[in-house]
């Protein structure tokens, strides 16, 4: 796979560093406020190094159990590991930040 | 017409003139005290200290519900991981795997920990919900355990969302039309440490065990049903090899038929002392005396009189051996081998002390169950003396009265007195629940021990006022008439 990635980068394609995942229920606008708070961190202070998948529970509630999910919204950084977890509407950039463990990057 | 509410009686015909639907638990015991069960589809809260028995009997609550009534369940466990659960309760014969793979089961681990959480903003629930929701809708639920839900307190911070939460989720799972047991442990001057009575207002059950004289002693309270009336007393309960037993007062009150037919005790000029024909089925004897007065002979006359009439019967030992008990027997006369070699006598020898009270009335209303006796004898009742404070011994005695009783079986207890009492020891505290009472006394007479036996009680019988001597002979117990008496 390292290998491959010289091809990634002529196409310019970053590498996805950050493997993302938020978990949301319905089209809330909690979870909008979520999404939209996400994407902003991210495009500030990750450079394009990640990978943001959103689930919604609503349409796949088996998820909730085999990935332990209680809060809603969740935000789960697969990677780099260890996971870990963030709840809330991600309002609190600094708590986001800390809690996704970016600080140490930037 | 509402009459005098008794615990355990007018709640079982209320319950059957639907005043509040309800779910039986399947729990020996628990449905008689709760008149028929916990409140369907509403939730019922479970509390007490670490180690009360609490998911124990929600793990029972939704394993019979599932093979006794056809109501599948989900198990959603904060504390313990499913692997924990399912060998926790193999002791006492649920075989969870098995009702998970027939889809009769649901086990759903929540892990909480707040170590990795991080709270950035507003949140809710609802991820629990949907959870809950797909396991519910994958079996077909009807029932489900929340074992125990405060455990959210310790992952999640904001204590008021978690609260709001709370009352939205007991909300969300009377919609459901889920029957619900939620647990929570015991906190300082509250039922549970984080106030869930607040949330349940229907049933609450409060689980307690103490040790007391090195014996624990487990037992249950309902403290509120709302809609319902139940039994208010704390009913002592049994975690066994079958699960729980809860054991009430009595499940008929004082309900229970009186039967007109009569039993002999086995001495043919006692049954005529007696007014002819002997004890009451399903009445209750009492046979007190200081030692060597022949208490346990008159008892192995009435069981072998049980074995000519075809019944069965059982026999607690609690003083002799079986063994010593029958030999004794057949040295006066009354032969037993074979009635105990085709099981129609069976023994049941402990040491009182072997085990707690409650043990004890637990292993004689199983013994009964499972042998199906017409007569029990107790020989002696006065060996549980010993074992506790006198008032938890007579209602020991008045629960298995009322108990055997309810099944029409007669019971035949032993009192032993010691040497010169005048007031039977026994007799004083459980006379007033006893039917009939033979007392029996050595008696110094020119030099020489006589026995004499008067009938101190005999409700409903027109029985003799005389003290009339008897002797132990090679045939028995031999009762010298009144008339013979006087000529000599």
């Amino acid at each position: 796979m390292k290998k491959a990635s010289g091809k990634s980068r002529e196409r310019s394609k970053p590498i996805e560093k950050y493997d993302l995942c938020l978990y949301v229920a319905g089209n809330t606008q909690r979870s909008a406020t979520a999404l939209a708070n996400l994407k902003r961190i991210c495009a500030e202070h990750l450079d394009g190094q990640y990978r943001i998948k959103v689930v919604d529970l609503v349409k796949n509630p088996g998820l909730a159990r085999s990935d332990q999910i209680l809060a809603i919204p969740t935000l789960v950084r697969r990677l780099p590991s260890p996971i870990r977890k963030i709840i809330g509407d991600l309002s609190d950039t600094e708590r986001v930040l800390v809690g996704l463990d970016f600080r140490h990057r930037a | 017409m509402k009459t005098k509410n008794r615990p355990g009686v007018s709640s079982r015909h209320k319950a059957t003139l639907g005043a509040l639907p309800k779910a039986a638990t399947g729990i020996a015991g628990l449905d008689e005290i709760t008149g028929g069960g916990l409140p369907r589809h509403r939730p019922t809260l479970v509390c007490g200290g670490p180690g009360c028995g609490k998911t124990m009997l929600a793990t029972e609550f939704l394993v019979r519900g599932a093979t006794q009534f056809r109501e599948p369940g989900v198990f959603v466990s904060f504390e313990e991981t499913a692997t924990d659960l399912s060998q926790n309760v193999a002791s006492m014969g649920f075989d969870l795997n098995a009702l998970v793979a027939r889809k009769l089961l649901v086990l759903d681990e929540v892990r909480v920990s707040r170590s990795e959480i991080h709270e950035t903003g507003e949140y809710d629930l609802e991820g629990l919900f949907l959870r809950l929701g797909h396991a519910i809708d994958s079996v077909g639920a009807k029932r489900i355990v929340l074992d125990t839900i405060e455990a959210l307190f310790g992952g999640f911070s904001n204590t008021a969302v978690l609260r709001a939460e709370l009352r939205r989720l007991f909300d969300w799972l009377k919609e459901r039309k889920v029957t619900a047991v939620i647990t929570g442990e015991r906190g300082d001057g509250q039922l549970t440490r984080q106030g869930l009575e607040e949330y349940v207002s229907d049933c609450v059950m409060l689980l307690d065990h103490r040790v007391a004289n090195q014996l624990t002693i487990r037992r249950l309270r309902i403290v509120k049903y709302r809609g319902s009336t139940h039994g208010t007393d704390e009913y002592p309960f049994l975690i066994g090899e079958t699960g729980i037993s809860v054991l009430p007062i009595t499940s008929l009150g004082m309900s229970h038929g009186a039967s007109n037919e009569k039993i002999s005790s086995g001495i043919p000029q006692l049954d005529a002392a007696l007014g002819g024909g002997g004890f009451f089925r399903a009445s209750t004897i009492l046979v007190s005396g200081s030692a060597g007065t022949g208490k346990s002979t008159f008892a192995g006359h009435f069981v072998a009189a049980a074995g000519d009439r075809g019944e069965h019967a059982l026999y607690v030992a609690l003083e002799q051996s079986p063994d010593e008990f029958v030999r004794n027997m057949r040295l006066i006369g009354v032969p037993l081998r074979q009635l105990v070699k085709n099981g129609a006598l069976r023994f049941h020898a402990l040491r009182p002390t072997a085990h707690g009270l409650e043990l004890h009335l637990t292993t004689i209303h199983q013994l009964v169950e499972k042998l199906r006796p017409r007569v029990v004898v107790v020989d002696a009742i006065t060996s549980f003396l010993g074992m506790g404070i006198s008032a938890e011994v007579t209602s020991m005695v008045v629960r298995l009265i009322d108990f055997l009783k309810s099944r029409q079986i007669t019971l035949y207890m032993t009192s032993l007195n010691e040497d010169g009492q005048t007031v039977d020891r026994a007799g004083a505290n459980i006379s007033s629940v006893v039917d009939t009472w033979l007392s029996l006394r050595n008696v110094e007479r020119n030099g020489a021990r006589a026995r004499t036996l008067s009938i101190v009680k005999g409700r409903g019988l027109a029985h003799s006022s005389v003290t009339q001597e008897f002797s132990i002979t090679s045939k028995g117990v031999a009762l010298k008439t009144p008339s013979s008496q006087a000529s000599t």
